[in-house]
This record gives structure tokens, sequence and C-alpha cells, in this order.
């Protein structure tokens, strides 16, 4: 029997006009799998992201998710099949409270008082208890980005893509984001695109690294640090 | 042990209570002339909550609520003279606006226009339907037995009758109990409908609709529906309109109207359903008032007041004495856990 791939996307290629973000990318994520996404401003990681969950429609290739076709998928339809971000700007519902913004993501699927139980363990979990009543457009950058992750879990996706989590957070910030991510991988695939390489070595196992829109090398993330070629593009080299 | 009141129940059973005795007590106190007044307050505030929903709650701005407070006042005249019976006009008054708004939603928010075009197409909408009743006038335009009237309109409507009962029409008090009930009603049903789930849905989209995408939401419905509920609202505030007068003419469809719709939710404050019901008071009081001058034309003294309040009052009264209330207040212990939906724009 052969298994079939979380995320499964075929020569994706993305143009914003004569620009080419994304080229010809082949990339697959297993069940359960935890990947980092690696490589320099402008390397099309973002918008490889808003092409997994819908925000934008490949020019070419097919992406699909456990084995339904969504390339053509609008974000709800994706975010329904189970699929959660936290974006690189927290993206998230200013003028209501903490608990409220992660209780519209709770109630997608769960109704009354068991949506309210999953946003009260969500924020227990991500100490975010203490301050469920303040409007989250009054919080620190910070605290935003904790409400967005927050409000991913509350959905209770199978695919959690995490861009850029541990920007802007201190050191014991990122420390606590890096056992979140290994604690959350425990049931559910994550994929994190993230320029920090200290973070990256807390968590990976695989890393795929873009460059100029393409997948430049991917692997185990010791050997993928350590190559020559990963260490040119982001000193801004020409990559082979 | 005892129950923690918030305070928007509080505010809401205060305001249901003020309602209920305003429906009650008025009738007693205002003469005739003076209550047929309040129900023309009642009908522009029913309007005025239709654009407080629709923009205060679901961050759609729409320029054309005259639209639907038009169709549902010539929906209620020719459903009356039809039937000889207001009780199916009224809820056809209701329905028809509120089917025509999602018809015309549906191009707008699955076309995925931007907020700007939904203003520019709602603006739009409503001159064509002013221009398009004013050329009603010759005999082949009726629907029914009711000639719709080009620019002079459809006068001697039948009022409001008992429901089944046409020959039991209702005087100035009973058109005031339906007018204010409805008013009334129509808040409640606001208000309930805001703190469900769905309520919150369309709030967060308001905030951010990317982010309601990326969390499961179908945006795009969520705003037809919110849209439909206000054109229906709007509509029946057209068939009070409608029986009030006891005519209806393209003035109904008049750019003034939705402008006053507008400047209402501005003056009571956007987002507060209570705050444009203030608001279409205040508003529809000063240009009773300067009706009876010829210093200042009516539509300037909105213009007006819409620069007044954008400069000094921009939240609008009722978040401003709100913001005043609590600063007041000795401020309370911080709470652990705090379940509120805040719902007011920062």
């Amino acid at each position: 029997m052969t298994l079939v791939p979380l995320i499964d996307a075929k020569s994706i290629t993305m143009r914003f006009g004569g620009v080419t973000a994304v080229r010809n990318v082949n990339f697959t994520l297993a069940e359960s799998e935890l990947r980092c996404l690696i490589g320099p401003n402008g390397a099309g990681k973002s918008t490889f992201f808003k092409i997994l969950t819908g925000q934008l429609h490949p020019t070419e290739g097919r992406v699909a998710f456990r084995g339904t076709d969504t390339t053509r998928a609008e974000p709800h339809e994706i975010a329904r099949l189970g699929v959660g971000i936290k974006t690189q700007v927290p993206n998230v519902f200013d003028g209501l409270t903490v608990f409220d913004n992660v209780l519209v993501a709770a109630q997608r699927k769960r109704t009354g008082p068991t949506a309210r139980k999953i946003v009260e363990e969500v924020l227990e979990r991500v100490r975010l208890t203490g301050i469920a009543s303040r409007l989250v457009g009054q919080l620190a950058h910070g605290q935003r980005q904790w409400v967005e992750i927050a409000t991913v879990l509350s959905q209770e996706p199978d695919l959690i893509l995490l861009d850029e989590p541990a920007a802007g957070m201190n050191n014991e910030e990122v420390r606590r984001t890096a056992e979140l991510i290994k604690e959350i991988n425990k049931t559910q695939a994550v994929i994190v695109v993230e320029h920090d390489m200290a973070f990256i070595r807390m968590i990976a196992k695989t890393v795929t690294v873009f460059a100029q829109g393409a997948v430049l090398v991917e692997g185990n993330v010791d050997a993928v640090l350590s190559d020559q070629r990963v260490r040119d593009v982001y000193l801004g080299r020409t990559a082979a | 042990m005892t129950l923690p009141i918030s305070p928007r129940l509080i505010s809401f059973l205060v305001v249901t209570a003020l309602g209920l005795a305003a429906l009650l007590i008025m009738p007693m106190f205002l003469d005739s002339f003076s209550l047929l007044q309040a129900t023309l307050f009642v009908a522009v505030a029913i309007l005025a909550l239709s654009q407080a929903f629709l923009w205060g709650y679901a961050g759609i701005l729409s320029f054309g609520q005259a639209a639907f407070f038009g169709i549902g006042g010539y929906t209620y005249a020719v459903g009356v003279i039809n039937f000889g019976d207001s009780t199916g006009a009224i809820a056809l008054s209701m329905v028809i606006p509120a089917a025509v708004a999602a018809l015309l939603g549906y191009f707008m928010f699955y076309g995925r226009i931007s907020d700007a075009y939904v203003g520019v197409i709602t603006l739009t909408v409503t001159t064509i339907l002013y221009e398009l009743s004013n050329s009603t006038s010759g005999d082949q335009y009726r629907i029914g037995s009711a000639q719709l009237g080009g620019f002079n309109g459809m006068p001697g409507l039948a009022p409001f009758n008992l429901p089944g009962q046409p020959d039991q029409w209702l005087d100035e008090k009973g058109t005031w109990y339906v007018a204010m009930g409805a008013l009334l009603l129509i808040y409640i049903l606001l208000r309930g409908l805001l703190s469900t789930w769905f309520g919150r849905v369309v709030v967060a989209i308001r905030e951010n609709e990317t982010r309601a995408m990326l969390v499961g939401y179908d945006v795009r419905f969520y705003k037809l529906v919110a849209f439909s509920i206000s054109g229906g609202i709007a509509g029946l505030g057209g068939c009070i309109y409608a029986a009030w007068g006891g005519f209806v003419n393209p003035s109904v469809f008049a750019l003034s109207m939705s402008a006053q719709a507008i400047v209402s939710v501005l003056v009571g404050g956007i987002g507060t359903l209570v705050g444009a019901i203030a608001g279409a008071v205040i508003i529809q009081a000063l240009i009773n008032l300067s009706g009876t001058q010829s210093i200042i034309d009516p539509s300037l003294g909105i213009g007006i007041i819409l620069v007044v309040f954008v400069i000094l009052v921009p939240q609008g009264l009722l978040p401003s004495i709100s913001a005043l209330v609590s600063k007041l207040k000795p401020k309370p212990a911080p709470q652990r856990l705090g379940h509120e939906t805040q719902e007011v724009k920062p």
C-alpha cells in the first residue's frame, strides 16, 4: 500500500507579471512530519506558503492535500481540510479580545461549551490565560504572535504552517516557541519558515532550502546547514 | 455565588426597558400629531439600525440603504393595494428588499470587488432606482392593480390593519405600537444575533478578512447574509414610512435618505446599535426643525452636522459617553479570564 503524502506539490511555478517568485518547486510532506524551510529574503518561502493555503493560485503545477487537489481551492476550503497558518506579520482580529480571537477559530469546528473548553486549554498551553480579556490590538508584537499561534491551534488542523514564529521574540520566548513546536509535532505535521539558524537547530530534522524561488537543497539539518551552496546563498553569492 | 453580569448585558437590558417604556408610555402623553411624528422617527431609526449593523458590525459601508428602504416602501404600497390587507404586504416589504440585497450582494461579494466599489455600486443602484421610479408615470407601469405613478408616486395607501382583518385599520396609536414594537424587536434580534457564533464571525470578518478565511470561514457568504439581513431591515423601515405617510414616491430612493442613515450612524457612534437609533432621532429632529425655517437647507444642515461630528466627536455620541463613564468609574481588579466580546472598534 502506498502512503498518500499529507502535502504533495508538483512543479509549482508562480509568476507575478515578469517576475518568477516560485520556480518549478516539488515538495512533499509526510503525515506528522516537521519540516523547516529556510532561505534568504525573497527566496519564495512565504509565496509558497500562500500557495499551500490558497491565498495564491500557482501559475503552473499542482498541489494536493492528502490526495485532494487544492491547486485552485479557496483559503477557507483548504483551512477546512485541516491546514492552519501563522503568517509572517501577525494576522489577528485586533478589535476582539484574546479569548474571542481564539474562540472564532475554535467554533468553526466545535460548538458551545466544547469550543470554549478548547479555547481555555489552548490559552493555558500558550500562557495567555492571564490576558484573555485584553483587546488584541493593545498587545505587544510578541503577544500578538502568540495569539495567532493560539488561534491556529484552536482550529485543530492536521498541518500547521508557521512563518517566522520566532521573529521579534526574546531568547526565553524563542526557547518556549521551539518547545511548543516540538510538542505540537507529536500530533500534527508542521512546516516552519525561519531565518534564525539557532532556532532551526533546536527543532529541525529535515530542512528544505529555497533560493531564488527554487528548491536548492533538501535533507538532514546538519548536512544542509554545512552545505557550501547554502552558505553561499546566505552570504549573497550566486547558487551553483 | 453571584452571577457575573457584563456591562453589555446591562446596557442591553436598560435599552430594552427604555424602549418598552417608550412603546407603552408615549401614546399616553402625546397627541395624535406628535405620535405620528414619533412614528416617522421610528421609521428612520430602523433605516439607521440597518446601516449600523451593516457598517458597524459587518464592516460593509453601503451608500445605498435608501435603495432597500425605498423597495420596502414600494413593496408595501403595491402589496397593500393588491391584497387589500397590510399583513402580507408588511412581510413582503422585508422579504423583497432582503432578496434584492442578496442578489446584489452575490455579485458584489462573490465577484470579490473591493470595499470602495461596494460603496460605488450601492450608490449607483440607488440612483438607478430613483431614476427608474421617476420614469413610471404611464398607465402601463402597474403591478396588478397598483399604478406606480412616476414622480407623483403612490398616494392614498391604506394604513396597517389588524392581521387578517383588512377592515380593522390601526389608528395613530396602533401604528405606533407596530412601528415601535418592530424597532424594539429588531434591536433585540440584532443584539441576539451578534452574540451568537454567526455574529462573532461577522465581527471577526470586519476585523480581518484574511484571518477569517484562514480559519475556515467563507467570507463572501457571511457578508452576503449580513447584507441581506440589513436590506430586509431597511425595507421594513420603508414599509413603516409608507404606511405612516399613506404614500410613497421616488424621494425614498433619494441620496439624501442614504446620507441620513450614514450620518445617523456617525453621530450615534459606529459599532453600537442604540447609538444609531439616537443618531437617527437627533438628525430627524434637526431636519424637522430646519423645515420650519428657510435660512439653511436641510441637506446642508446634515452636511454641517457630519463635519462637526467628524472633527469634534469622531467616535460618535454613545462611544464617547461610554468612554467618559468608564474614565469616571473606579478601575476594577484585573480579571483572570474574560469571555466578553468587545465589538467596539478601536
